[in-house]
């Protein structure tokens, strides 16, 4: 029975760490199959999680922080589309450009409004989502196994976390069962037969790139004010690219992001847990290789060694509407 | 389909057009100076003044250009062929492999003159390798090199990290970094180059792999404007489909460009690991890899531009170390963020003033106002 306990625990912690990847892979999703490439999500997630530590700080509103954080990530999504929709500029570039702008004024900004070395002051409990304990989750504890489950791995989360799995079908829903998600999946393989049906590209793309500022500034949020009591510098630490590799490897389908992110929140989880653990048959498995390998399998599924990962038609070319 | 934007003179598209993003990005880079409550002419003042000011702050500027030359100069070959390698920060890291080898090795028996050699082939080899395999993904498995090579920044950073814990680090030591290298590892400083100019180079890490960056700039030049691999790298970047039906192999050209733009990466490990430090230490490339990002941008992928670009980073570097000394509450991020401008607005929109100044420049020059009535435009 220890060992259930233990695998609980591990599996507790997935569910932590693969949170702000689900949000932030679905927020990919949404822009890349409208045929927007986005390498920056890693800087919106960045800039929404300091701008819910800052405000959640100064109004002591968790949800005041949590709206600041979608304004600021929509505010920097626009930008990218401001650059890669109306001015058909390089989106990857744009990308680019955003994670260095937000990684440098995080710091900045943080430093010369708080001083305290590009943190922000640490939140109390009511700027902080505190975790939904679910009805009857202590009185089950003890009950083996499905108590287990039940009190230990799906109750007492933060609100964030429910938020983000049921994001999971609701993109499903939006992208494959609505007219709005039809036309963006068809943006992204055949602009040219969306304008000819007399509907904007432009502005379908538009929503789409905002629909991907919302989720990452929930993700972003998500590690201020969930995961951490406030803002450090530099707090999503390649969160962004892993989303972005979980992405790939879902091959941009909504159902299997919840599964990439799972596996790379697992990968995450059981690196930190267990540094130095030796395996049955292959032994001790350096920590720097679990840490690499999400980026190594991304690899491995791009080259078409395990399926093969086939990126919207569209993505990465801006539109031209013939003249 | 039509011609979006009308023919600029040459002054004003490889002038007029980088200085004017140039400038949007550094008045906004004010713009934060202010918001953070300082002045931004001082902090400009304390700009120039620590990148200029004495001899050994030029020192430091040239030590940091010459390491955005050799990235630069790797993000913009690999532009000429229409690939986008983002991976020059992973490249420059694993190209110190090679530098450390040949030092570690050599350092003790052979001068520095003929260990320079051997660690200038090591980076390039290195740094070459790990470009290689997206390069060879792309070409034969059609996987994205943007993503590929980002990842492979990743895996670089955690293989690094485990050859600095398991390989490079000598017995009984904390830090994760190999030795010191002897005299045979230690590159000779330029100071005889700054004499002419009367000016002292302190302790200014400004090396002799500063001339191998030039030399490099113009081998790249000849590469790509003078030789038929170049033109074939160019034709494949502007049309891949003509550069097909011209017989081009492209899987061919994509491996060599990007084992070309690599082993440039590859060789700004010299500066840092054999002309400062003497010894790799981990993190030693520091963002280097996509500064070059930014320089190749503003350079519009020229030898030509590429140096300029990476003297104007250099100096902000510089710079910005001596603005955070006098002004503390700007730290060095402000270049992430000047850094982070450039690429926004010399690269992602850079034709967003060109309506403009092409209305401009036209209406200025009556040669060709005359040129662009008689064609209608």
């Amino acid at each position: 029975m220890d060992f259930f306990q233990v695998f609980i625990e591990l599996a507790q912690s997935t569910v932590r760490v693969s949170t702000p990847l689900i949000l932030a892979a679905l927020a990919g999703l949404f822009t890349e199959r409208a045929g927007v490439f986005d390498i920056g999500l890693e800087g919106k997630m960045l800039g929404a999680a300091f701008a819910a530590g800052c405000v959640a700080y100064i109004t002591q509103s968790v949800y005041m922080g949590l709206l600041a954080a979608i304004l600021v990530s929509v505010l920097l999504s626009l930008v990218h589309g401001y650059a890669s929709i109306t001015q058909r500029g390089s989106q990857i570039v744009s990308g680019v450009a955003i994670n260095f702008v937000v990684a440098g004024s995080t710091v900045i900004l943080g430093e010369a409004w708080f001083r305290q070395g590009g943190r922000t002051p640490a939140l109390s409990e009511s700027g902080r989502f505190s975790a939904i304990h679910l009805p009857f989750a202590d009185a089950v504890r003890d009950v083996p196994i499905l108590g287990q489950i039940y009190s230990g791995l799906l109750s007492g989360h933060s609100p964030l976390t429910y938020l983000a799995f049921l994001m999971v079908p609701a993109s499903w829903w939006i992208l494959y069962r609505t007219r709005f998600g039809l036309r963006l999946r068809a943006v992204g393989e055949n602009p040219g037969a969306v304008d000819t049906a007399g509907i904007s590209v432009i502005w379908l793309r538009y929503r789409a790139v905002i629909c991907c500022g919302i989720l990452c500034g929930i993700a972003g949020a998500y590690l201020s004010l969930s995961a951490g009591a406030g803002f450090t510098k530099g707090m999503t630490a390649g969160k962004g690219y892993i989303a972005l590799a979980a992405l790939i490897f879902a091959k941009w389908r909504p159902k299997n992001i919840l599964f990439a992110c799972l596996l790379f929140g697992f990968l995450d989880a059981f690196a930190i847990r267990y540094q130095g653990f030796a395996f049955p048959l292959i032994g001790k498995v350096p920590v720097q290789l679990m840490q690499a390998l999400p980026y190594i399998l991304t690899v491995i599924l791009l080259a078409g060694f395990i399926g093969k990962a086939i990126p919207p038609k569209a993505g990465g070319v801006p539109y031209v509407k013939e003249r | 389909m039509s011609v979006p934007y009308a023919k600029l003179p040459a002054w004003a598209e490889y002038g007029l057009i980088p200085l004017v993003n140039l400038a949007v990005a550094f008045l906004i880079s004010g713009l934060v100076v202010l918001i953070v409550g300082e002045s931004p002419l001082e902090a400009a003042y304390h700009m120039i003044n620590g990148a200029f000011g004495r001899g050994e702050y030029i020192g430091f500027t040239l030590y940091y250009t010459t390491t955005f030359i050799f990235t630069g100069l790797a993000v913009a070959v690999a532009f000429h062929a229409g690939l986008f390698n983002i991976g020059g920060e992973g490249q420059a890291y694993v190209g110190g492999i090679g530098v450390a080898l040949a030092c570690l090795a050599l350092d003790r028996t052979l001068p520095w003159y003929l260990v320079f050699p051997i660690a200038i082939l090591g980076a390039a080899f290195f740094g070459a390798l790990w470009a290689m395999i997206p390069g060879w993904l792309q070409a034969k498995r059609g996987s994205h090199i943007v993503i590929t090579t980002i990842m492979f920044n990743f895996i670089a950073a955690s293989l690094m990290n485990y050859l600095l814990n398991k390989v490079f680090k000598p017995l009984g030591s904390m830090s994760l970094e190999t030795r010191t290298f002897e005299a045979g590892g230690q590159l000779p400083k330029l100071d005889w180059l700054m004499s002419i100019f009367g000016l002292s180079v302190g302790s200014a890490p400004f090396n002799i792999s500063f001339l191998l960056a030039l030399v490099a700039a113009f081998a790249v030049w000849v590469l790509i404007w003078r030789t038929k691999l170049g033109y074939e790298m160019r034709t494949m970047g502007h049309s891949p489909a003509a550069a097909r039906y011209a017989g081009i192999k492209e899987a061919k050209i994509i491996v060599i460009t990007m084992m070309i733009s690599g082993g440039l990466a590859g060789m700004m490990a010299l500066n840092p690991i054999m002309g400062e430090q003497f010894r790799m230490q981990l993190d030693f490339v520091q963002g280097a890899g996509f500064v070059g990002i930014a320089v190749a941008l503003m350079g519009r992928s020229h030898p030509a531009g590429i140096i300029p670009a990476a003297l104007l980073f250099g100096m902000l570097y510089q710079g910005g170390a001596e603005i955070s000394f006098e002004m503390p509450s700007i730290s060095r991020d402000m270049i992430v963020i000047i850094q982070g401008l450039v690429i926004l607005f010399a690269g992602a929109l850079e034709h967003m003033f060109r309506p403009a100044i092409t209305r401009l420049v036209i209406g200025l020059s009556p040669k060709t106002r005359d040129v662009a009535a008689t064609k209608g435009a």
